[in-house]
Parts: structure tokens; C-alpha cells; sequence
């Protein structure tokens, strides 16, 4: 238990700090970045990763949960942090109203049915005026502080949230990963069939699933409508930011707890080194980077970074990969 | 609401359908062929009509001539893209064929918009440009010829596939690719084949679309998702499903777009979907 | 005796294709049943009905004396019915004790009690050893053997093995009906379908021949060979 848990109190100690070694403001907010992509990748992995049930469509929830924080708040004023978990629990309801027939569905039929789901949402949202439509909704910045959960000043107190939004979010999956919850996923993603032979009710525990995966990543959209303080359908119910999620954890290793950070952070990188070099992603050439890291993860490490990593350690130790501990 | 209004709208729907229906169709033979889902499908159709597009800015080609050497560019692109990548993930997990195909989409969408700009181009004035009228309804030139060049290709591919032996080799590794093998069927050469053929209708799609679609990298997008309803609605695997399907679908589209505003057309497309595979998942003639 | 399976007058169509028609029998507790036939016969389908996977058509199936006819294969693990799979279905990236914890979690949710029942399981059939590694690594007889440990786990009354026996050499066989009788000592019926003759007949309490989707045969394994009925279905396959 001690060795588990020494690296992970190494590496936040780490993440508490680095502001005061890394003062340059757009360093700063490249980390934000990077933790809020890594929190948005390891909620999409409870799904997609633990149990198998991919989904491209996981803007619906981001979008739904800064919208409806932003319009509790310009509406009614209702403070951001309520507004968050009230986003997280509509998102929750839609997910188990999409989810409840949707299951029904495999493999990649389910996959369509989650992008329709999401560009239907885009539709309507971007044809309802009373959210605001395609002009968006601009947030209140006037009143600052954590109350307000709005920082002119200095971006540093959104670093901290980020990472704690990204702590509760990977401690979560870990629960989950170490309870019965993470044996019944991996059954249900390996074996269906199998798993009901065992008494796994696949529909009941595909909803788990999703309730959390929606109502963490839900969250995260109220964090970035109040950190933008601008949202609009084409910010946050893109399918082009589906992707984005679902690839952090692809790319880093779907179904390890912090595959979906590693991805996020080489994903993030990458937007950031060719927005530098090639000004702006109107060039296409992150597209084709991503493309390719898609392609090469696909078709040589379908277990991503992390899984790339495992199997290179367990050959150095001599052995067959795959025959260690299944944890 | 007139009839003339109603017909127009419904002849305009079934135009589109039909080359709804010619895409469907790509798509449908390689699912039924290796029971894998092509998301880059749309970028084939993309491919086809920049080529239209390039031809014909550069060498003042009109579409409809360079509609056969488009057909066969995509079709090597096909076969290309089974021979380099598919082939890899023919056996891997489901999760690996998706992100495949879906690496595939995101990579064409990026080459596109790196080597040709996001802009949006148009095929300005060809051959087939200009209305046709038919009393009291009015219809674009290039629609019509668009919609007959797609039942020409269907009919192309349905002949092919039901009247030749190299389509019935076609037919056999989509319904038993073990047996298909045994009886001296080459399974890999069936699959170039059937990635060859689906890359082409798309890419004549694409062509025939180009006289009056404006192009762009990210164009096929609009016509990937609609050509996923076709093809759940039309049976998955069943190319005389998804004709009948990318009709029905056209029309639902215009119909339905008319009638409750032309910002929501993809969003009922997409509710079309939803509805086809949660009632009625085998579509209207595939199999199981 | 009152019966712990029953099978009344069961049918399962698929569109116009008679998979099963009219087929009763009953397992008693701790009964084991062999379920044999040739090839096409019905066997695996009459045993997705039974285990939840398949909706019968028409007849009824009654477990521990309740109505049971088309319950879904979680209910009915629920209820003790345990099965495994002719094409082995081991979740293949988790390990031996792992996969048996799936099924031992059903019954209590603790994690600790689940994997500690599971590595009883895992004793009993022989895999003790096994138990870390992930199932993908093990060979075909382990993996059969791991699916009979994880149907184990879930305490079942009645356990359904299909084609355990395919493939194995006489060795593997033995080792097998020798489990089969550690089982039936444990007080849990097994509906045995196999192939392999050697395997099922020295075991078997009552052999059910099946041929055309219909039972054409019911008796000890004595009587079953010699059954002209049999005979003829068996050596009319040409």
C-alpha cells in the first residue's frame, strides 16, 4: 500500500508547487490547460476505458454543465460552485436518459448513436435563443474572488482549481478502479456475454458508469465557463472537443488511471508547439498530427503510452508481458 | 403549402437522396464485406470532389469528364489506405478498428486543410450548370445530373456485384469469408477490393456533388453522418438497402427541413438514426 | 423428488428454423444430466434457453419450483444457475482470480471475501497456482478450467458445461470428469453437453439424446447406447 501511494503524493506535492518555479503566466496557463484536458480525459475513461463503452459525443456533457452553471448564474445568480453541481447532475440525468435505450447498442453502432446525440444537442443549442444561440453567452466578471469563482488578476487561483478538480476527478476513477465497480467494468468491456453468465447486469452498471463519467465531465465545463468567461455551442458541444477527450485517454493508455493525464499532456503540448511554429490550428497541422498519433496508437499500441511503458518494463525484467499481476 | 411547393421539395429530397444513396452504398460494401465501420468515409467523398475541384480550376477539365479518372484516383486511395492500414486491424479489437478509421478521418481532414486551405472553393459554371423547369417546379441542372449519375453508379455496382463473378467472389467473402476462402477466394484481394470500390462511390459522390456543393476540407463530415443513417436505416451490409434508405433519408432531410426550419435538418437526420437502430436494428433489409 | 430443473415442452424457433421442439425432462439435485447428440441437434440452443441467453419459443422452464421461462442470464445466476461457454469465454485481460472474483462478487460486494471465495474456487479446480496470471496466458484446458472455477464462484445449484471436454487428450479428460465428480460431491446438479463419449458416459446419471431438435432419448447411459433411436440418429449422419 505505502509504494502506491508515495509516487502520487510526490507528484501533487510536485503539481503544489511548480507555480512558484514556473512564474510565466502563459506557462501557467499551458498547465492549466493540460490538468483540465487530463481531467476531462480521466472522466471520459471511466466510460470508455474501464468499461469499454466508447463514446465520442462526451461534449454534450461539458457543454451542458457550462451552460447550466453560466445560465443559473446570469439568470438567477446562483453561485458558480452550486451551478457546478447542479451541471453535474443534469448532465447525469441526460446521461441516463441517453444511456438508458443507447446501451442497448454495441461497438461502434453505440459509437455513431453518442456523436448524434452530441451534434443534435450542438443543433438545438445552436438554434435556441433563449441560451443565447450561436452568439453564445458572455459570464459576469465584474465580481471577483472565490465566491464569484472569477480571477482577472492573476490566473493562479484557476491552477489550483484545475487541480483539485483533477485530484477529485482521478481519485474518483481510482475508487472505482479498486471496487467491485472496476472488476464489473473490465468484465463488461472484455466479456459481455460472460459478464451477464456471472449475474453482471450490463445496462445498471453501464449507467454507473456514465453518471459519473458525465457528472465529472460536466464539472469541468463549469470550470472553463467561468475561466473563458465566454461559452457558445461551438466552443463547448464541438464533436472536433469529443474527440479531443476521447483521445487523451486513447493516446495515453485507455483504461490506466493516469493514462488519460499523459495523453493530455502530450496532446496539449503538441497544440501549443504548432500553434507556436505554424500560428494557429487554421494550417490543419495539428490535425495531422493527431491524425497520425490516432493511426500509430490504433494500429501498434492499442494500450497507449501506458501500456507501450508496461509491456517495455516487463520485458526488461525478463518476462513475457502480460504474465505479471493483472493488479 | 402548395403541392407544387410539396413536390418540388419532395423530387428536391429524392435528388439528394440519390447521392445519399451512392455513398450509403461505398459505405455498406465495406461494412458488409469485413464488418468494418469506415469513419473516414466522408473523406473519400471530400478527395473526390477536390480532385473535380483541381481539374478543373487548373486544366478546365469539366466534372462530369474527369468523373472516371476521379473514380479510379479514389479507388486507388482505397485500396491504398486497405493496404497500409486496414490490413493491420483486421484482427485487432473493435476499440483498435475504430480509432483506426477514425485516425484515418482526422489525418485526411488535416492534409486537406494543410495543402488546400479551409477555404471554401466552388466549381463555378461548368457544363452542368443552370435550371431545368418542369412547369410550375424549377430544378437545378447540376442536382439532376447529380441524381442520375448516382443511380448510373449505383446500378454500376449493383450489376457488378450480382452479375459478375468477381462481384459474386465479392458477395461470397461478405457472407462466409472462411468458406469464401476455401473455395480459392483471395480474401485479401476481395478486401482491397471492396475498400477500392467503397472509396470510389464516395469519390463519384464527391465529383458529381462538386457542380454545385461548395468544397471544403471538413465537407465530409456533413455527408459521413448522413451516410451512417443510410446505411442503419437501409440494413447494414445491404447495398439495396441503402439505395431505397439514402432516398428515403434525402427526402426526410429536405421534407423535414422545410417544414421545421433548415438549421435543424441534421438534427432530425441524427434523430432518424437514433430512432432506426433502437427500434429496428437491422435496418429495413440487412442482416442481423 | 422433487425436481431442481424442469424443462416442459420447450421450443425455440429462429424466424422459420426449429432449433427445439417439445422437449421435457427435469435434473434433480445434484443429478448430473448428459446432453448429447449430433452435430446440429440443438444442444448449445437448448442450453442458452436454459441459462437466460435464449427466450424460448413456447414451453416452460421451472428452477428451485419458480417460473423461470425467459429470464434474462443475470436473473438466472441469480437464482443458481451457473454456466460456461463452448468457445471459451475467459475475460481475457484480467487474471485467474480476478475473472472467478467477478462471479464471486455477486453474492457479497467486499472485495477482500470476494477474492478470498474466489481462490477456493480456484483450489478446487485446480488453478491455485495460476491465480495471477492473466487469463489470455493460460492454455485452452486452463482457461476450460478457469470457466468451470468462475461458474463455481457463483454458489451455484445447477451448472451447465458446455463441450468442456472438446479438444483435450485422455489425460486432460479424466482430469476433467474427475472434477465433474468433485462437483457432484459438493451437492451441485450439472447439464453436461459433450462429444466426447468417454467423457460423459462413466459420469452421467441420465443421458438426453437430442436429434432434430427433438428428444428422441432418455435413460442411463446403459440404455442410451443401445437404443435403436440413438443408433440410427448417430450412424444416419452420414
Amino acid at each position: 500500500m505505502i509504494k502506491r501511494i508515495n509516487p502520487f503524493l510526490v507528484v501533487f506535492a510536485a503539481a503544489c508547487a511548480a507555480p512558484l518555479v514556473v512564474t510565466n503566466p502563459s506557462h501557467q496557463n499551458f498547465l492549466i490547460l493540460v490538468m483540465m484536458s487530463a481531467q476531462l480525459g480521466v472522466a471520459w475513461n471511466i466510460l470508455g476505458g474501464y468499461a469499454g463503452q466508447v463514446s465520442f459525443g462526451h461534449a454534450a456533457f461539458f457543454g451542458i454543465g457550462a451552460y447550466t452553471s453560466t445560465l443559473l448564474l446570469i439568470q438567477f445568480g446562483v453561485s458558480p460552485w452550486i451551478g457546478m453541481v447542479a451541471g453535474g447532475t443534469v448532465a447525469m440525468i441526460f446521461a441516463l436518459l441517453i444511456g438508458w435505450p443507447c446501451f442497448k447498442l454495441k461497438g461502434h453502432y453505440f459509437a455513431i448513436a453518442t456523436i448524434a446525440v452530441a451534434e443534435i444537442l450542438q443543433v438545438v443549442f445552436t438554434n435556441w435563443t433563449s441560451v443565447g444561440s450561436a452568439v453564445g453567452l458572455s459570464l459576469p466578471m465584474q465580481q471577483e474572488g472565490l465566491k464569484a469563482f472569477v480571477f482577472n488578476a492573476s490566473k493562479l487561483p484557476y491552477y489550483y482549481i484545475a487541480l483539485g478538480l483533477l485530484i477529485g476527478t482521478v481519485l474518483a476513477a481510482r475508487t472505482i478502479e479498486r471496487s467491485f465497480l472496476g472488476h464489473y467494468f473490465r468484465a463488461i468491456k472484455d466479456e459481455p456475454e460472460a459478464a451477464r453468465s456471472v449475474g453482471v447486469n450490463l445496462t445498471r452498471y453501464k449507467l454507473v458508469a456514465i453518471s459519473v463519467s458525465s457528472f465529472l465531465t460536466a464539472a469541468g465545463g463549469t470550470l472553463y465557463a467561468q475561466k473563458e468567461l465566454f461559452i457558445d455551442p461551438a466552443s463547448v458541444m464541438a464533436t472536433s472537443l469529443s474527440v479531443k477527450i476521447a483521445l487523451a485517454s486513447i493516446l495515453g493508455g485507455v483504461g490506466s488511471l493516469f493514462g488519460p493525464v499523459i495523453g493530455a499532456g502530450i496532446l496539449t503540448s503538441i497544440e501549443e508547439v504548432t500553434r507556436q511554429i505554424f500560428g494557429g490550428s487554421g494550417r490543419g497541422t495539428d490535425l495531422i498530427l493527431y491524425g497520425l498519433i490516432i493511426l500509430v496508437v490504433a494500429v501498434y499500441y492499442p494500450n497507449g503510452v501506458v501500456g507501450g511503458i508496461k509491456a517495455w518494463g516487463e520485458r526488461l525484467a525478463g518476462r513475457e508481458p502480460g504474465s505479471g499481476s493483472g493488479r | 403549402m402548395s403541392v407544387e411547393i410539396l413536390l418540388q421539395t419532395l423530387l428536391s429530397g429524392v435528388l439528394i437522396g440519390l447521392v445519399y444513396a451512392l455513398v450509403a452504398v461505398g459505405l455498406t460494401l465495406i461494412f458488409g464485406v469485413m464488418d468494418i465501420v469506415n469513419f473516414a468515409h466522408g473523406e473519400f467523398l471530400m478527395l473526390g470532389m477536390y480532385a473535380s475541384f483541381w481539374l478543373f480550376a487548373l486544366y478546365a477539365l469539366d466534372p462530369i469528364f474527369t468523373l472516371p479518372f476521379t473514380a479510379l484516383l479514389l479507388f486507388a486511395v482505397g485500396a491504398a489506405v486497405y493496404q497500409t492500414v486496414i490490413r493491420r486491424i483486421i484482427h485487432a479489437s473493435m476499440l483498435a478498428q475504430i480509432f483506426s478509421t477514425f485516425g484515418l478521418m482526422v489525418l485526411f481532414r488535416g492534409l486537406a486543410q494543410f495543402l488546400w486551405k479551409p477555404d471554401f472553393r466552388s466549381v463555378e459554371n461548368s457544363l452542368v450548370s443552370g435550371t431545368v423547369t418542369l412547369g410550375a417546379l424549377q430544378f437545378g441542372l447540376p442536382q439532376i445530373v447529380a441524381g442520375a449519375g448516382a443511380i448510373g453508379a449505383t446500378l454500376f455496382i449493383w450489376w457488378f456485384l450480382n452479375r459478375t463473378r468477381v462481384g459474386a467472389a465479392l458477395e461470397a467473402t461478405a457472407a462466409d469469408r472462411e468458406a469464401a476462402q476455401l473455395m480459392g477466394i483471395p480474401t485479401q484481394r476481395m478486401f482491397t477490393l471492396a475498400w477500392g470500390i467503397g472509396a470510389a462511390c464516395a469519390g463519384v459522390a464527391g465529383a458529381l456533388l462538386s457542380t454545385f456543393y461548395p468544397v471544403f476540407p471538413e465537407v465530409g463530415a456533413n455527408f459521413v453522418l448522413i451516410a451512417f443513417v443510410v446505411v442503419a436505416l437501409g440494413g447494414f451490409g445491404s447495398v439495396t438497402g441503402a439505395f431505397f434508405a439514402g432516398i428515403i433519408v434525402g427526402v426526410v432531410e429536405v421534407v423535414g427541413g422545410f417544414l421545421i426550419g433548415p438549421q435543424l435538418k441534421l438534427a432530425l437526420v441524427l434523430f432518424l438514426y437514433l430512432l432506426v437502430v433502437l427500434l429496428r436494428p437491422q435496418g429495413l433489409l440487412g442482416r442481423a | 423428488m422433487s425436481a431442481l430443473l424442469e424443462v416442459q415442452g420447450l421450443g425455440k424457433r429462429f424466424g422459420g428454423l426449429v432449433a427445439n421442439l417439445d422437449i421435457t425432462f427435469a435434473i434433480a439435485p445434484a443429478q448430473i444430466i448428459g446432453l448429447i447428440g449430433p452435430n446440429g441437434a440443438g444442444k448449445t440452443t437448448l442450453f442458452n434457453c436454459i441459462a437466460g441467453f435464449y427466450p424460448p419459443s413456447e414451453g416452460h422452464i421451472l428452477f428451485d419450483g419458480r417460473e423461470v421461462t425467459g429470464a434474462a442470464p443475470d436473473k438466472m445466476a441469480m437464482l443458481g444457475v451457473a454456466r460456461t461457454f463452448q468457445l471459451v469465454r475467459t475475460f481475457s485481460t484480467m487474471s485467474a482470480l480476478e475473472n472467478v472474483t467477478v462471479a464471486t462478487l455477486l453474492h457479497d460486494k467486499r472485495l477482500s471475501i470476494a477474492r478470498e471465495r474466489a481462490m477456493q474456487a480456484l483450489e478446487f479446480c485446480g488453478l491455485s497456482r495460476r491465480a495471477s496470471v492473466v487469463a489470455a496466458n493460460l492454455t485452452v484446458a486452463e482457461q476450460r478450467r478457469l470457466e468451470v472455477a468462475r461458474a463455481l464462484g457463483l454458489e451455484p445449484k445447477l451448472l451447465l458445461l458446455d463441450e468442456m471436454m472438446a479438444g483435450l487428450n485422455p489425460a486432460e479428460v479424466q482430469e476433467a470428469v474427475a472434477l465433474v465428480g468433485r462437483i457432484q460431491s459438493r451437492g451441485i446438479a450439472c447439464l453436461i453437453v459433450e462429444h466426447v463419449m468417454e467423457g460423459i458416459m462413466p459420469i452421467a446419471d441420465q443421458i438426453v439424446v437430442l436429434d432434430y431438435g427433438r428428444k428422441i432419448a432418455q435413460g442411463t447411459p446403459a440404455e442410451v447406447r443401445q437404443d435403436p433411436a440413438v443408433i440410427a440418429a448417430y450412424l444416419g449422419e452420414a
